[in-house]
Protein backbone atom coordinates (compact mmCIF):
# COMPACT_ATOMS: atom_id res chain seq x y z
CA UNK A 1 0.00 0.00 0.00
CA UNK A 2 2.91 2.69 0.92
CA UNK A 3 4.65 1.29 -2.02
CA UNK A 4 1.44 2.23 -4.22
CA UNK A 5 1.43 5.74 -2.76
CA UNK A 6 5.17 6.24 -3.20
CA UNK A 7 5.10 4.85 -6.76
CA UNK A 8 2.35 7.85 -6.78
CA UNK A 9 4.29 10.71 -5.72
CA UNK A 10 7.06 10.26 -8.24
CA UNK A 11 4.25 10.10 -10.91
CA UNK A 12 2.96 13.23 -9.61
CA UNK A 13 6.85 14.70 -9.72
CA UNK A 14 7.54 13.83 -12.87
CA UNK A 15 4.46 15.27 -14.05
CA UNK A 16 4.66 18.14 -12.60
CA UNK A 17 8.77 18.51 -13.94
CA UNK A 18 7.54 17.62 -17.37
CA UNK A 19 5.25 20.75 -17.43
CA UNK A 20 7.97 22.77 -16.30
CA UNK A 21 9.99 21.21 -19.42
CA UNK A 22 7.52 21.69 -21.98
CA UNK A 23 6.53 25.14 -20.44
CA UNK A 24 9.82 26.40 -21.14
CA UNK A 25 9.94 24.90 -24.66
CA UNK A 26 6.43 26.09 -25.67
CA UNK A 27 6.53 28.16 -28.56
CA UNK A 28 3.59 29.94 -30.49
CA UNK A 29 4.38 30.89 -33.66
CA UNK A 30 3.31 34.49 -34.52
CA UNK A 31 2.17 35.99 -37.82
CA UNK A 32 2.48 39.80 -37.20
CA UNK A 33 4.86 42.12 -35.40
CA UNK A 34 4.23 45.14 -34.37
CA UNK A 35 5.50 48.26 -35.87
CA UNK A 36 6.78 51.23 -33.83
CA UNK A 37 7.43 54.86 -34.76
CA UNK A 38 10.34 55.76 -32.49
CA UNK A 39 7.49 58.13 -30.46
CA UNK A 40 5.43 54.97 -30.44
CA UNK A 41 8.35 53.39 -29.21
CA UNK A 42 9.92 55.50 -26.64
CA UNK A 43 7.91 54.72 -23.92
CA UNK A 44 9.24 50.71 -23.93
CA UNK A 45 13.12 52.60 -23.45
CA UNK A 46 11.99 54.73 -20.38
CA UNK A 47 9.69 52.47 -18.14
CA UNK A 48 9.44 53.16 -14.34
CA UNK A 49 7.93 50.17 -13.36
CA UNK A 50 10.86 48.65 -11.29
CA UNK A 51 11.74 45.90 -13.73
CA UNK A 52 15.05 46.16 -15.71
CA UNK A 53 15.09 46.38 -19.95
CA UNK A 54 17.47 45.15 -22.07
CA UNK A 55 16.89 46.57 -25.02
CA UNK A 56 18.68 45.12 -28.31
CA UNK A 57 18.74 46.67 -31.45
CA UNK A 58 19.26 43.74 -34.62
CA UNK A 59 17.96 42.91 -37.71
CA UNK A 60 17.70 39.76 -39.54
CA UNK A 61 20.21 40.86 -42.47
CA UNK A 62 22.82 41.94 -39.60
CA UNK A 63 25.39 38.84 -39.03
CA UNK A 64 26.65 39.74 -35.69
CA UNK A 65 23.17 40.57 -34.65
CA UNK A 66 22.04 37.09 -35.35
CA UNK A 67 24.96 35.70 -33.96
CA UNK A 68 24.27 37.35 -30.37
CA UNK A 69 20.55 36.85 -30.08
CA UNK A 70 21.02 33.24 -28.25
CA UNK A 71 22.68 35.44 -25.45
CA UNK A 72 19.88 37.68 -25.69
CA UNK A 73 17.23 34.78 -25.50
CA UNK A 74 19.21 33.20 -22.34
CA UNK A 75 18.92 36.01 -20.33
CA UNK A 76 15.58 36.39 -20.79
CA UNK A 77 15.26 32.65 -19.35
CA UNK A 78 17.66 32.79 -16.59
CA UNK A 79 16.70 36.27 -15.48
CA UNK A 80 13.08 36.37 -15.59
CA UNK A 81 12.47 35.91 -11.98
CA UNK A 82 14.79 38.67 -11.57
CA UNK A 83 12.37 41.26 -13.06
CA UNK A 84 14.79 41.19 -16.29
CA UNK A 85 12.99 41.92 -19.51
CA UNK A 86 14.31 41.61 -22.93
CA UNK A 87 13.05 43.55 -25.72
CA UNK A 88 13.92 42.69 -29.11
CA UNK A 89 13.39 45.55 -31.65
CA UNK A 90 14.14 44.92 -34.85
CA UNK A 91 15.31 47.29 -37.80
CA UNK A 92 14.11 44.90 -40.61
CA UNK A 93 12.65 46.66 -43.82
CA UNK A 94 9.43 47.33 -43.30
CA UNK A 95 8.74 45.08 -47.00
CA UNK A 96 11.09 42.22 -45.64
CA UNK A 97 8.86 41.47 -42.60
CA UNK A 98 6.09 38.66 -43.76
CA UNK A 99 8.88 37.04 -46.08
CA UNK A 100 12.19 37.26 -43.97
CA UNK A 101 11.24 38.88 -40.33
CA UNK A 102 8.38 36.24 -39.22
CA UNK A 103 9.83 33.29 -40.81
CA UNK A 104 13.38 34.07 -38.88
CA UNK A 105 11.12 34.62 -35.73
CA UNK A 106 9.39 30.77 -36.01
CA UNK A 107 12.14 28.78 -37.32
CA UNK A 108 14.92 30.26 -34.21
CA UNK A 109 11.63 29.97 -31.78
CA UNK A 110 12.14 33.35 -30.48
CA UNK A 111 10.75 33.55 -26.87
CA UNK A 112 12.17 37.40 -26.14
CA UNK A 113 9.42 40.21 -27.15
CA UNK A 114 10.38 41.28 -31.01
CA UNK A 115 8.98 44.69 -32.52
CA UNK A 116 9.66 46.39 -35.87
CA UNK A 117 11.22 50.09 -35.02
CA UNK A 118 10.03 51.82 -38.39
CA UNK A 119 10.79 55.32 -38.40
CA UNK A 120 12.85 57.44 -41.42
CA UNK A 121 14.20 59.71 -39.18
CA UNK A 122 17.13 57.76 -38.10
CA UNK A 123 19.79 60.93 -37.42
CA UNK A 124 16.28 62.26 -34.69
CA UNK A 125 15.81 59.43 -33.04
CA UNK A 126 19.52 58.02 -33.22
CA UNK A 127 21.08 60.56 -31.20
CA UNK A 128 17.51 60.47 -28.74
CA UNK A 129 18.20 56.82 -27.63
CA UNK A 130 22.06 57.62 -27.24
CA UNK A 131 24.00 60.45 -28.28
CA UNK A 132 27.26 58.51 -28.71
CA UNK A 133 25.59 55.74 -30.80
CA UNK A 134 26.86 55.79 -34.55
CA UNK A 135 23.72 53.98 -36.15
CA UNK A 136 25.83 50.86 -36.39
CA UNK A 137 23.75 47.26 -35.54
CA UNK A 138 24.00 45.34 -33.48
CA UNK A 139 23.19 47.95 -29.99
CA UNK A 140 22.32 46.89 -26.67
CA UNK A 141 20.28 49.36 -24.38
CA UNK A 142 20.20 48.30 -20.87
CA UNK A 143 17.84 50.34 -18.22
CA UNK A 144 16.38 50.51 -14.90
CA UNK A 145 14.93 53.18 -13.09
CA UNK A 146 19.03 53.21 -10.98
CA UNK A 147 21.12 52.88 -14.29
CA UNK A 148 21.29 53.15 -17.79
CA UNK A 149 23.64 52.28 -19.85
CA UNK A 150 23.99 51.75 -23.99
CA UNK A 151 26.76 49.44 -25.96
CA UNK A 152 27.32 49.73 -29.43
CA UNK A 153 28.97 46.44 -29.88
CA UNK A 154 28.63 42.09 -29.97
CA UNK A 155 27.72 40.50 -26.72
CA UNK A 156 28.51 37.04 -26.05
CA UNK A 157 26.76 35.63 -23.14
CA UNK A 158 29.41 35.73 -20.45
CA UNK A 159 29.56 39.68 -21.29
CA UNK A 160 26.21 40.35 -21.81
CA UNK A 161 25.62 38.85 -18.38
CA UNK A 162 27.83 40.69 -16.36
CA UNK A 163 26.42 43.87 -17.58
CA UNK A 164 23.00 42.46 -16.59
CA UNK A 165 24.04 41.60 -13.08
CA UNK A 166 25.39 45.00 -12.40
CA UNK A 167 22.37 46.37 -13.09
CA UNK A 168 19.99 44.28 -10.26
CA UNK B 1 51.94 25.20 -21.56
CA UNK B 2 49.06 26.50 -21.20
CA UNK B 3 49.62 28.89 -19.16
CA UNK B 4 52.74 30.39 -21.18
CA UNK B 5 49.82 30.08 -24.37
CA UNK B 6 47.86 32.73 -22.71
CA UNK B 7 50.67 35.08 -21.73
CA UNK B 8 51.62 34.74 -25.55
CA UNK B 9 48.20 35.62 -26.79
CA UNK B 10 47.94 38.51 -24.38
CA UNK B 11 51.17 39.89 -25.46
CA UNK B 12 50.24 39.50 -29.24
CA UNK B 13 46.82 41.49 -28.22
CA UNK B 14 48.66 43.69 -26.71
CA UNK B 15 51.16 44.59 -28.99
CA UNK B 16 48.23 44.67 -32.09
CA UNK B 17 46.08 46.92 -30.49
CA UNK B 18 49.30 49.31 -30.38
CA UNK B 19 49.49 49.13 -33.47
CA UNK B 20 46.13 49.83 -34.40
CA UNK B 21 43.85 53.00 -34.35
CA UNK B 22 41.86 54.06 -31.28
CA UNK B 23 38.90 55.70 -32.74
CA UNK B 24 38.39 58.15 -30.47
CA UNK B 25 41.65 59.17 -32.20
CA UNK B 26 39.79 59.15 -35.39
CA UNK B 27 39.34 62.24 -37.71
CA UNK B 28 36.94 65.25 -36.45
CA UNK B 29 35.17 67.71 -38.41
CA UNK B 30 37.85 70.41 -39.35
CA UNK B 31 40.66 67.87 -38.82
CA UNK B 32 43.46 67.11 -41.62
CA UNK B 33 42.63 64.09 -43.66
CA UNK B 34 45.65 62.27 -44.67
CA UNK B 35 46.08 60.71 -48.23
CA UNK B 36 45.89 56.69 -48.90
CA UNK B 37 46.79 54.43 -51.53
CA UNK B 38 44.04 51.97 -51.91
CA UNK B 39 43.78 49.19 -55.31
CA UNK B 40 40.73 50.36 -57.07
CA UNK B 41 38.61 47.57 -58.97
CA UNK B 42 40.40 47.81 -62.40
CA UNK B 43 43.65 46.66 -60.31
CA UNK B 44 45.48 50.51 -60.73
CA UNK B 45 46.14 52.20 -57.48
CA UNK B 46 44.34 55.28 -56.41
CA UNK B 47 45.04 58.37 -53.87
CA UNK B 48 43.52 61.49 -53.32
CA UNK B 49 46.67 63.64 -55.08
CA UNK B 50 45.73 61.76 -58.26
CA UNK B 51 43.20 64.39 -58.82
CA UNK B 52 45.07 67.49 -59.09
CA UNK B 53 41.71 69.52 -60.36
CA UNK B 54 39.37 68.59 -57.60
CA UNK B 55 38.18 70.90 -55.52
CA UNK B 56 36.92 68.06 -52.66
CA UNK B 57 35.78 64.55 -52.56
CA UNK B 58 32.46 62.85 -50.91
CA UNK B 59 34.42 59.91 -49.57
CA UNK B 60 31.56 56.91 -48.93
CA UNK B 61 32.42 53.76 -46.82
CA UNK B 62 30.37 51.26 -48.44
CA UNK B 63 30.30 47.65 -49.57
CA UNK B 64 28.55 44.88 -51.84
CA UNK B 65 26.46 42.85 -49.24
CA UNK B 66 24.77 45.36 -46.75
CA UNK B 67 21.18 46.25 -47.40
CA UNK B 68 21.66 49.45 -46.33
CA UNK B 69 24.51 49.87 -48.54
CA UNK B 70 22.50 48.39 -51.42
CA UNK B 71 19.83 50.76 -50.96
CA UNK B 72 21.93 53.84 -51.61
CA UNK B 73 23.91 52.63 -54.34
CA UNK B 74 21.59 54.45 -56.59
CA UNK B 75 21.93 57.97 -54.70
CA UNK B 76 25.64 57.27 -54.62
CA UNK B 77 25.69 57.08 -58.29
CA UNK B 78 23.68 60.36 -58.65
CA UNK B 79 26.27 62.31 -56.37
CA UNK B 80 29.08 60.98 -58.80
CA UNK B 81 27.32 62.20 -61.94
CA UNK B 82 25.91 65.37 -60.35
CA UNK B 83 29.36 66.53 -58.40
CA UNK B 84 32.10 65.25 -60.38
CA UNK B 85 31.68 67.90 -63.12
CA UNK B 86 32.04 70.86 -60.06
CA UNK B 87 35.16 69.03 -58.81
CA UNK B 88 33.40 67.07 -55.77
CA UNK B 89 34.22 63.35 -57.18
CA UNK B 90 33.15 60.61 -55.39
CA UNK B 91 35.12 58.08 -54.00
CA UNK B 92 33.60 55.00 -53.07
CA UNK B 93 35.79 52.22 -50.39
CA UNK B 94 34.81 49.18 -49.04
CA UNK B 95 36.62 48.39 -45.64
CA UNK B 96 35.41 45.15 -44.76
CA UNK B 97 37.65 42.18 -44.31
CA UNK B 98 36.51 40.02 -46.80
CA UNK B 99 38.03 37.11 -44.71
CA UNK B 100 35.25 38.16 -42.34
CA UNK B 101 32.56 38.51 -45.26
CA UNK B 102 32.63 37.03 -48.03
CA UNK B 103 30.76 38.51 -50.84
CA UNK B 104 32.43 41.55 -49.74
CA UNK B 105 36.07 40.30 -51.64
CA UNK B 106 37.72 42.33 -54.14
CA UNK B 107 36.60 39.96 -56.92
CA UNK B 108 32.68 40.52 -55.95
CA UNK B 109 33.02 44.36 -55.81
CA UNK B 110 33.99 44.51 -59.91
CA UNK B 111 31.22 41.95 -60.21
CA UNK B 112 29.03 44.93 -58.33
CA UNK B 113 30.16 47.64 -59.80
CA UNK B 114 30.06 46.68 -63.33
CA UNK B 115 26.40 45.61 -62.42
CA UNK B 116 25.50 48.96 -61.51
CA UNK B 117 27.48 50.94 -63.56
CA UNK B 118 29.45 52.57 -60.97
CA UNK B 119 31.24 55.72 -62.10
CA UNK B 120 33.58 56.31 -59.05
CA UNK B 121 36.52 54.28 -58.09
CA UNK B 122 35.39 51.32 -56.10
CA UNK B 123 38.75 50.94 -53.78
CA UNK B 124 39.42 48.13 -51.21
CA UNK B 125 40.85 48.87 -47.71
CA UNK B 126 43.53 45.63 -47.73
CA UNK B 127 44.61 45.95 -43.82
CA UNK B 128 41.78 48.12 -43.16
CA UNK B 129 44.08 50.51 -41.86
CA UNK B 130 42.20 53.73 -43.73
CA UNK B 131 38.86 53.42 -42.13
CA UNK B 132 39.61 53.40 -38.55
CA UNK B 133 41.70 56.60 -39.25
CA UNK B 134 38.55 57.78 -40.13
CA UNK B 135 36.31 56.31 -37.54
CA UNK B 136 34.17 54.82 -39.81
CA UNK B 137 31.50 52.66 -38.51
CA UNK B 138 29.04 51.27 -40.17
CA UNK B 139 28.19 50.97 -44.11
CA UNK B 140 27.41 53.44 -45.92
CA UNK B 141 29.21 56.44 -43.98
CA UNK B 142 30.23 59.71 -45.62
CA UNK B 143 32.97 61.78 -45.36
CA UNK B 144 33.18 64.98 -47.42
CA UNK B 145 36.76 66.75 -47.15
CA UNK B 146 37.51 70.05 -48.74
CA UNK B 147 40.95 70.89 -50.99
CA UNK B 148 43.12 72.31 -50.57
CA UNK B 149 43.53 72.04 -46.53
CA UNK B 150 42.33 68.51 -47.48
CA UNK B 151 39.92 69.42 -44.22
CA UNK B 152 37.46 67.43 -43.07
CA UNK B 153 33.51 68.99 -43.28
CA UNK B 154 30.67 66.70 -43.04
CA UNK B 155 30.26 62.90 -41.38
CA UNK B 156 27.34 60.81 -41.72
CA UNK B 157 24.72 59.75 -44.01
CA UNK B 158 23.44 60.82 -47.53
CA UNK B 159 19.97 61.99 -47.03
CA UNK B 160 17.66 61.69 -44.15
CA UNK B 161 16.16 58.66 -45.45
CA UNK B 162 18.52 55.65 -45.87
CA UNK B 163 15.94 53.39 -46.03
CA UNK B 164 13.46 54.44 -48.14
CA UNK B 165 14.49 56.67 -51.41
CA UNK B 166 11.25 57.64 -51.89
CA UNK B 167 11.02 59.59 -48.05
CA UNK B 168 13.77 61.72 -48.34
CA UNK B 169 13.27 65.21 -47.33
CA UNK B 170 16.93 66.58 -46.88
CA UNK B 171 19.73 65.69 -48.94
CA UNK B 172 22.57 65.68 -46.03
CA UNK B 173 25.75 65.38 -48.33
CA UNK B 174 24.07 67.17 -51.44
CA UNK B 175 23.43 70.42 -49.17
CA UNK B 176 26.90 69.94 -47.69
CA UNK B 177 28.88 70.20 -51.29
CA UNK B 178 26.64 72.80 -52.25
CA UNK B 179 27.59 75.10 -49.40
CA UNK B 180 31.18 73.88 -49.71
CA UNK B 181 31.16 75.15 -53.48
CA UNK B 182 29.49 78.59 -52.64
CA UNK B 183 32.59 78.95 -50.56
CA UNK B 184 30.27 78.52 -47.33
CA UNK B 185 30.40 75.97 -44.53
CA UNK B 186 27.75 73.24 -44.45
CA UNK B 187 24.89 73.89 -41.90
CA UNK B 188 24.38 70.66 -41.00
CA UNK B 189 28.34 69.17 -40.80
CA UNK B 190 27.25 65.35 -38.27
CA UNK B 191 24.12 63.05 -39.05
CA UNK B 192 23.06 59.47 -38.21
CA UNK B 193 21.57 56.65 -39.76
CA UNK B 194 21.63 53.04 -39.48
CA UNK B 195 24.40 50.22 -41.33
CA UNK B 196 26.23 47.69 -41.08
CA UNK B 197 29.07 47.54 -38.55
CA UNK B 198 32.29 46.74 -40.32
CA UNK B 199 33.28 43.22 -40.13
CA UNK B 200 36.76 42.52 -38.70
CA UNK B 201 38.43 38.78 -37.93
Amino acid sequence: MIKKFFYFLYFIFFLFSCNKESSKSEFKEITTVKSYTYNELKPMLERADGKTYVINFWATWCAPCVKELPAFEKIKEEYKEKNVEVILVSLDFPKHVDKRLIPFINKKKLQSKVVLLDDVNEDFWIKAIDSTWSGALPATLIYNSKKRAFFEKNFVYETLEKEVQSFL
Amino acid sequence: MRYLKSILVVAVLVIASAFTTNIEDSYKIGDTVEDFKLKNIDDKMVSLSDYPDAKGFVIVFTCNMCPYSVANEDRIIALDKKYKGLGYPVIAINPNDPKAMPGDGFAEMKVRAKEKGFTFPYLLDEGQKVYPKFGASRTPHVYIVSKPEMKLEYIGAIDNSSRNPNKVTEKYVENAVDALLAGKKPMKTETRAIGCSIKTL
